[in-house]
Parts: C-alpha cells; structure tokens; sequence
C-alpha cells in the first residue's frame, strides 16, 4: 500500500497520506467544500457526518460529505456546486 | 387597535387572507388583519406554491386562470425572494388512456386560450431526461408556474401595510360577531364587514361551514440544479384528488430557484396528528421513484406535513355567510390557494363594493351549499 495517494481537487493534484479523507484533502489545498445558498464559504464542521457542510461533488456525484470519504488515488473532487 | 374602527377586518393572514388585505387596502378601505400565529403560516407554508391553471371544473378553471392572470400582472413588483418561476407544468401520461386526457385537456386549455403543447414519448423525453423509459407522452403548460408562499404572503401584506392596513399577529380570534372580532387577549377589533379567511380554523367562527382537514406530506432535496426543469404532475392525479374516502399519493414534483427538488403529494382525510407518517410517506416516494427513478439517489434534508382546508365539492367558498350582511368567507381552498389567493381577494372586493367582477362569483358563493347552513 503506498503511502501516499494523490487525488485531484478542482483539477489540480493534492498528495495526501493513505487513509485521508475527503476533508484532509480539502484542508491540504485550502479549499473550502462549498458555497450556500446566499454565497458564503462552507466547510468541515462537525467531521463526523452529521452537519454535511462538507458536501462535495466526488466523481461526479453532487453531495458527497467530504468527511466521510475516504481518498482513492485519482478520484475527482469538485467544491463548485 | 381595539378603539379604532375599520372598514373590514380580515381573519388570517395566510395567502388568502393577505391577498384580501391588500386587495382591499388598494381600495382606500380601512383594513385590519389579524393572523394567530404569523404572516404566511399555516397551509401557506406547508404547500408546494404552485401558480397554475387547473381544470377539475369549469369553475375551477376559471378561478385559477383568472388568478394566475392576476399573479403575472403582480409578477414585476414581486421582490426576488418570492422566487416566481415559470417554469412550466408538465402531465405525463403512462398509458393510452391517459394521452386521451392529455389531448381531451389539450382541447380545453387551447379553447380557453391557455397555450399548450401535446408531447410525444421522445419529446418528453428531451425536456425532462431523469423520467423513467416508456411514458407514452405529456402535455406541456409553459405558463404554469412556482413561488415561495411565505415570501409571497409577506409581501402581499407588506403592500396592505403600505395602503394603512394594521397587521396584529400572535392574538387568535375567538369569535367573528356582527361588527367586531373578539381576541383571546380579551380585546376586540371593531369593523364594518368582517372576513374569515382562516383556512382549516375557518369553521370554528362560522358555523354551518364544511370545510376538512385533509394532510398532505413534502420532501425538499438538497441542491441539484438541472436534474428537474418542469413541474411534474402524473394525469393519475386528479384520480387521486378526487378520492375523498381513502388516503392517497401521485407524482408531484417541482424545481425550486435553487435547484432543490420539492417532492409531493399525499392526501389524507381524517389525520388530525401533524406528525410524519411514514406508511404514507413511504407510498409517496416509491411513486415518485416510478416516475423518476434517479430521485433515489438524491439527498432529502427535509420532510413536514400541512393541512389543506378543502370543502366536499372542491371549490373555496368566497362571498358573505348566507343571510349575512356583514361577514364574508374566504376559506376552503384546498390545494390551490396560493394561486386562486388573487382571484378570490378580487371577486370578493368587487362583490363588497358592488361591482360585476371580471368572473362570476356564483359558482364559490358560500349559499351553494345554502341547506347545510339551514341545518346548522
């Protein structure tokens, strides 16, 4: 298993330790996971499923909470909604 | 408040009584409203805020044409928040008796100048990609459209204020009497005519009126801008709308501005608990996935339910208490009252002041129904 995995946030490479989530990714670019409703930066808050502040777009699919998911090598992570 | 005479005190301040306040206000009249809990509560905020042009009846077609003329005259003046959308309504059809309602209600709408499209399979297909496969086809009503009845209500209020009207929130009516209102604080309000515009309570302060609870559950989505662009209605429907004996669903669906998804209906009689239930919510949602399977996979953050005030033929009552000269009704207007809310403030207005209104009143008079009265 390597120990690292990079994964792609908003089309550019972030290299993350095996076994990182969505989020610590999310943290190591600086990113936030999303934008409200009135245009305001959201991210991590509770970091154990339950505010989902974190949504991401993963793969494709809208909605994803960052900190439940963990880092697959090359997985596409989108914050725009 | 309670010295100062008004010209008419309205009853509630859901959508309905709201329109009449502004409506009336817009008239010079001296207006006091008065709403138990809030402005914009109750069914108005329950209810999906659809403006659309219904053809159950002729009398409901008329009422809710007319209304939706209103709304898209008001449309400029409506702040952003209102999120007007007309997005349009499109009934699917699943089999070939259903496409014979599309075409029989193609003929009706077009012949009453309402624009139309009749949809073919692949056609439907197009406009709205996360439909199941195999629907025989649809018919589109672009000018149907979606609001957000809270906002609506508010602002429609916020003008009744601009024209004078006093707004008194958080006091419940007790009893609607010949020239004043009584309140639960003890107090009165004092007025020439007074209006019962209290949705489902409208029965507990005028007496003789049939009007039912009947329940309905929602689900909002997160945000998926573009999965949904139409309101979706399945032609089995009124099939269930019509059913008065047993609970019921059908496919509603609508986009909302910030690409959440409001999914709908149920129709309960009888249920006097506000709590979810998920037999009935269950039922709702595998219908809508039979519709549109890929609503699976969405995240709903919300699900509540709310009463629609609807009376045993389907049309609200509008006009005074029968042998009355001084109280008016404005109540039972079931699914449809943020649309038909303009229509009803405007017939009701030109009836007060003995004007032919611009359709006729008859049909939504409270004396059709002049033999329950009698027993009452």
């Amino acid at each position: 298993m390597p120990s690292q995995v990079t994964v792609m946030v908003n089309g550019s490479p972030v290299a993350v330790p095996a076994g990182a989530t969505v989020a610590a990714a999310l943290g190591s670019a600086g990113q936030p996971s999303r934008t409200s409703v009135t245009g305001e930066p959201r991210g991590p808050l509770c970091g154990m499923g339950i505010c989902f502040e974190c949504r991401v777009t993963i793969n494709g699919t809208p909605h994803r909470r960052a900190c439940q998911t963990f880092c697959e090598a090359g997985i596409d992570v989108r914050t725009e909604e | 408040m309670s010295k100062v005479a008004y010209d008419a005190v309205i009853v509630g301040c859901g959508i309905v009584g709201a329109a009449c306040a502004m409506e009336f206000a817009r008239r010079g009249m001296r207006v006091a409203a008065v709403d138990r809990e809030m402005v914009g509560g109750g069914a108005t905020a329950a209810g999906m805020g659809h403006i659309v042009a219904m053809d159950d009846s002729d009398a409901q077609f008329t009422l809710t044409r007319y209304s939706q003329q209103l709304w898209q005259q008001l449309r400029p003046e409506l702040p952003d928040d209102v999120e007007y959308e007309q997005c349009g309504t499109v009934w699917v059809a699943a089999d070939e008796e259903e496409m014979n309602e599309v075409r029989r209600k193609h003929d009706y709408y077009r012949s009453r100048g309402v624009p139309t499209e009749v949809l073919e399979s692949r056609r439907l297909k197009e406009l709205e990609p996360n439909l199941r496969d195999g629907f025989v086809g649809g018919l589109l009503v672009p000018e149907d459209g979606v609001l957000y009845p809270p906002c609506a209500a508010r602002f429609l209020i916020e003008r009744a204020q601009e024209c004078g009207a006093k707004i008194k929130t958080g006091v419940c009516v007790t009893k609607i009497e010949q020239g004043h209102v009584r309140l639960s604080d003890g107090g009165e309000i004092a007025g020439g005519i007074m209006v019962n515009a209290a949705g489902i309570t409208a029965p507990e302060l005028t007496a003789g009126i049939e009007v039912k609870k009947r329940k309905g559950h929602l689900v909002i989505t997160d945000r998926y801008p573009g999965f949904l662009r139409h309101q979706l209605v399945e032609l089995g429907y009124l099939k269930s709308a019509h059913s008065v004996s047993s609970d019921s669903v059908a496919f509603n669906v609508q986009p909302r501005r910030t690409g959440q998804i409001l999914i709908g209906s149920s129709r309960q009689y009888g249920a006097e608990s506000d709590a979810v239930d998920n037999v009935i919510l269950t039922r709702m949602l595998q219908r809508a996935q039979e519709y549109m399977p890929a609503i699976g996979a969405l995240s709903a953050i919300r699900v509540w339910t709310g009463f629609r005030a609807a009376t045993p033929d389907k049309l609200p009552l509008i006009g005074p208490v029968p042998g009355d000269r001084t109280r008016f009704l404005a109540a039972g207007h079931e699914g449809l009252g943020i649309t038909t809310s303009l229509g009803t403030a405007r017939i009701l207005a030109d009836h007060i002041h003995g004007r032919a209104p611009e359709i006729p009143i008859e049909p939504y008079l409270p004396s059709r129904a002049a033999k329950e009265f009698a027993h009452a």
